[in-house]
């Protein structure tokens, strides 16, 4: 090892952002529990978790752009500060999101408790198991398991679907309802907006590990095939 | 024009010591090609083979074939020959101290018997401007020697004097390293606008320089061609392990 102290820094730099991601991974899951339990105190901690997340995403690309202006990565550590600067923004997202889904459950604070047909909290734990494993392969530096993220958005996005309908035909069913529906509809939004980011962070893992770009369902190998044409 | 460049088979000793192993590779017409690499690793070697340079060492030797264009250098021609197709610069400016600026560049013309006064004036001015040294010097050509000038100044004075004998392909072995990064931008710039009249290789250990000006890039490691391929695959995502490594500064 030559640059010990620029790979030092580079391991920094995964760490904070690790610190970050657990933070909005604790932020959906709360934000989660404060619609199951309607509890507003868990909403307010919530909202100051999003100040903290706001203040590492200014770190991390601040420390992101110190080292590509001194540092002038290449190759693979090049790769890792775009991944980085990507998945930074991609984990600021998901923290709002949490703080969207908390001032909707705050907003449906003013409505009796209602029988809902959309299955929230399973959506919650198959977007908030996509962004555990997102991070984990971004652990790992393992490109395979952050494929495996990819064929899971589809699950969310069919429940998504699946809400849009059931409450659209609440609506039309029972009118009085449309306040909690369009709450509880935004809400699938959001969580199916966290599978979307879930999905961007494994697609910036696969590009950091191998270098390939799948983006807008590119795979790996169709990618290393316009590469070698070029 | 440049001309395109193959290399089959090349070896390369220093008495006992086997520095170039098996090299094979094209080198393309009209394009800038870097070669990267550790100190030692055959880099400057497989250069100073390129224009017989190599074998002017008595106990250097070297086996293979090198064809620049339709020319084979080792059969078909002497390398007073070779080295007029083949331009060099070296890393640090060696302009003649005692001749003035007009004499360093017409002095290749002059070694092969041009004589024309107007011949060589227009040479002078001719490769002086494709070295973008011209309006710098136009005024003093005759008065000034080339050692009076700046560092970057030589090192595009000996450019020009290269291009003076209208080569097909131009060496530059670290021609930037001695310069400061103005000197170092100018030279950079001039690599870009040489490479549509000529072939270029540069040898560099500037990585950042190699991934600005080359279209492609050879990593040398310990006398092989480890990888050889365009330089936004070698800096962005190279093929081999090694490669990765040592631009990467996990090296050694």
């Amino acid at each position: 090892m030559t640059r010990v102290r620029f790979h030092q820094s580079l391991e920094d730099l995964k760490e904070k952002l690790l610190v970050m991601a657990g933070m909005a991974e604790q932020a959906i899951q709360r934000a989660i529990e404060a619609y199951r339990v309607r509890d507003l105190s868990i909403c307010d901690l919530v909202d100051r978790g999003e100040m903290a997340i706001n203040r590492f995403e200014r770190e991390i690309d601040q420390t992101a752009l110190d080292l590509l202006a001194m540092e002038q990565p290449m190759a693979i550590d090049l790769r890792f500060i775009l991944a980085v600067i990507k998945i930074n923004a991609d984990v600021e997202r998901v923290g709002d999101s949490a703080v969207t889904i908390s001032d909707r459950v705050r907003d449906l604070q003013a409505f009796p408790v209602a029988d809902l047909p959309v299955d929230i909290p399973r959506m919650a734990t198959l977007a908030a198991a996509m962004v555990r494993k997102a991070l984990q392969s971004f652990i790992e530096a393992d490109a395979e398991m952050a494929q495996s993220v990819l064929s899971m958005d589809d699950s969310v996005d069919k429940l998504n679907g699946n809400a849009y309908f059931s409450l659209l035909n609440l609506m039309k069913q029972e009118p009085q309802m449309t306040p909690q529906a369009l709450h509880a509809l935004m809400i699938a939004r959001s969580l199916e907006r966290v599978a979307d980011h879930a999905t961007n962070i494994a697609e910036d893992v696969i590009f950091w590990v191998s270098g390939a770009d799948v983006r807008h369902h590119m795979s790996v190998r169709n990618h290393n095939e316009s590469q070698d044409s070029q | 024009m440049g001309v395109g460049i193959e290399v089959k088979d090349l070896n390369a000793w220093y008495g006992s010591n086997h520095t170039l192993q098996d090299i094979n590779l094209n080198i393309q017409p009209n394009e800038a090609t870097a070669l990267i690499g550790p100190s030692g690793c055959g880099k400057s070697t497989f250069v100073r083979c390129l224009n017989r340079m190599h074998e002017t060492n008595p106990i250097a030797k070297v086996t293979g074939s090198v064809r620049i264009g339709d020319l084979d250098i080792y059969n078909d021609a002497s390398p007073v020959e070779v080295r007029r197709r083949i331009g060099m610069v070296f890393q640090r400016p060696n302009p003649f101290p005692t001749m003035s600026i007009y004499d360093n560049v017409a002095s290749g013309l002059r070694l092969n018997g041009f004589r024309n006064r107007r011949v060589l004036d227009e040479v002078v001015e001719r490769s002086l401007k494709h070295a973008a040294l011209w309006d710098e010097v136009k005024d003093e050509l005759k008065k000034k020697s080339g050692a009076s000038l700046s560092g970057g100044q030589q090192q595009r004075l000996c450019i020009a004097r290269a291009l003076a004998v209208d080569p097909e392909v131009l060496l530059m072995d670290e021609p930037a390293s001695a310069l400061d990064p103005v000197s170092t931008a100018k030279i950079e710039d001039l690599i870009f606008q040489l490479k549509s009249q000529y072939t270029i290789i540069i040898v560099t250990h500037n990585m950042q320089q190699a991934a600005r000006v080359a279209e492609r890039t050879g990593f040398f490691l310990n006398g092989k061609l480890v990888e050889f391929d365009s330089t936004h695959k070698i800096f962005t995502n190279p093929r081999d392990k090694r490669t990765e490594d040592y631009i990467t500064g996990r090296f050694g």
